[in-house]
């Protein structure tokens, strides 16, 4: 016999042949654990331009009917090109830690 | 089926035809030029439905070859030598991504020294990246053995890439006869091609190739190793339902001529293997025990064919066109790496030579199956290696 290992275990039997996924929200988990500046959008000064939902490589900013831009903090990562890109410069990045802070 | 008269180059791009290939990405490299032209002017004529695309090397046709497959489409590509290691990256990927993609390898000597005539050195070097690999003999080997490969390819158990080799020049531009067969006759061997697990598809999408960390990695790597000696059993299914419907057998993965009786038996890759057939009748005809076995598959390894013939036999003499620098000849490393657990110990003579395109005719095999002769009759093994005709 060459070769005596069990080819086809338990622990394996539902591997595929290779690594494949399809499309699902937070396959990976909550990715916005990753995050170390959050985005935070001031609603006063805000047009509702869609300049960041259109540039979010994320595709984490959502909007309403009207344009109002939403951030999902569950998976934003905090890679802040909605503030770079803002034209009304509307968008703050804050230590993550801070907000914290101010919070308590 | 009806006789064509072709060089091997020119069945191999028929043999696509045939399987109804869908997508031929290639870039010429000599001696394996005439494949992917003759391709294109049977897809200029309307004979070659799938898709010819002409890419600006051989990186890319392999990827090509790769994105196709991955969609589900039959898949094929011709190269040799420089052009074939220029695929490295892909061959590798492709068989990871376990797509069965066919190529035919036209072996040609690696630079430097510029060189454009066969050695093995450009697919042996590539044994190891997963692909199956098989050697031919004859032009109708070449063609059977390509259409054959898709079906191998293609069957879950095995879900593989297959590189089918011709020795470059020596087969590839030999004109001779070979039994053609229509697409129609084909379709009830090879059936359209079904990914079973995956495909790339805009209603469907996925993503394939994807960050695998050290918890699973190694099992994706086993399940490939699994796989690829699956290849053994599956290919004999392949060959007997071939038999059956068109007459047409090769010999296994191992084609073997006067061994049953044999004591001292020569092995060999490529057409070397055609010619000893007349070396191995002259030997006998001067009342010597030599039989020939032409290794056809060399992975996955024939291993127990290997043991199987070492049970009864006093002496291997076998025969590489190619070297692994600093160890010696690949397939006669396999073979007594494929006995070392085993209680048989014929001697194995290692012989190496016929590099760049110089000529192994008959009296050279049967001065080499001679020295082995001598070995078994002597009882004394002498060097492990020869490089033959050394000047």
């Amino acid at each position: 016999m060459v070769n005596e290992v069990d080819i086809n275990p338990k622990t394996r039997g539902d591997m595929p042949k290779t690594s494949y996924s399809k499309p699902t929200i937070g396959s990976m988990g909550k990715t916005g654990s990753w995050r170390t500046f959050s985005p935070e959008i001031n609603y006063d000064e805000c047009s509702k331009c869609r300049t960041c939902w259109l540039h979010c490589p994320e595709a984490v900013i959502s909007q309403d009917e009207d344009g109002t831009p939403h951030i999902d903090y569950d998976y934003c990562k905090g890679c802040g090109i909605c503030a770079q890109v803002c034209p009304k410069h509307c968008i703050s990045m804050v230590r993550d830690l801070e907000k914290k802070e101010v919070e308590a | 089926m009806k006789t064509m008269l072709m060089s091997a180059n020119y069945a191999a791009a028929r043999a696509t035809v045939s399987a109804r290939v869908e997508v031929v990405a290639a870039y010429p490299i000599t001696p394996a030029t005439t494949v992917p032209e003759q391709i294109a002017l049977l897809s200029e004529d309307g004979v070659f439905k799938g898709e010819f695309i002409r890419v600006e090397s051989e990186h890319s046709a392999m990827f090509a070859c790769i994105g196709a497959s991955s969609t589900g489409a039959r898949a094929f590509t011709a190269t040799s030598s420089n052009g074939l290691l220029y695929m490295d990256e892909g061959l590798h990927w492709a068989a990871a991504a376990r797509l069965p993609i066919v190529i035919s390898n036209i072996n040609r000597s690696v630079s430097p020294s510029w060189n454009i005539h066969v050695t093995h050195d450009d697919s042996m070097s590539k044994r190891d990246t997963g692909w199956i690999q098989f050697y031919s003999a004859s032009v109708d080997e070449l063609y059977h053995t390509i259409i054959q490969s898709f079906k191998l390819a293609e069957d879950e158990r095995v879900l593989l890439p297959v590189m089918v080799n011709a020795d470059g020049f020596v087969l590839s531009h030999t004109v001779s006869t070979f039994d053609y067969l229509e697409p129609e006759e084909v379709d009830k061997f090879l059936p359209p091609y079904n990914p079973p697990h995956w495909k790339m598809d805009p209603d469907d999408p996925v993503s394939h190739g994807n960050i695998v960390f050290p918890e699973h990695y190694q099992e994706f790597r086993y399940q490939m190793h699994e796989s690829n000696k699956n290849a053994l059993t599956v290919f004999e299914e392949v060959e007997k339902e071939y038999k059956k419907l068109f007459g047409k057998y090769f010999g296994g993965p191992i084609d073997c001529y006067k061994c049953d009786d044999a004591e001292v038996i020569f092995t060999s890759q490529g057409t070397i293997g055609a010619e000893a057939k007349d070396a191995i009748d002259e030997l006998r005809e001067e009342g010597h025990k030599v039989g020939n076995a032409r290794v056809r598959m060399v992975r996955p390894f024939p291993v127990e064919k290997i043991r199987e013939l070492a049970s009864k036999v006093k002496a291997f003499a076998s025969f590489d066109r190619s070297a692994s620098y600093g160890f010696g000849g690949p397939v006669a490393n396999d073979i007594r790496a494929s006995l070392y657990h085993t209680d048989y110990r014929p001697f194995v003579k290692s012989y190496i030579g016929g590099f760049g395109g110089r000529d192994i005719t008959v009296p050279d095999i049967k001065e080499i199956v001679l020295d082995t002769v001598n070995v078994v009759e002597s009882g004394e093994l002498g060097p492990e290696e020869t490089w033959h005709d050394l000047r």
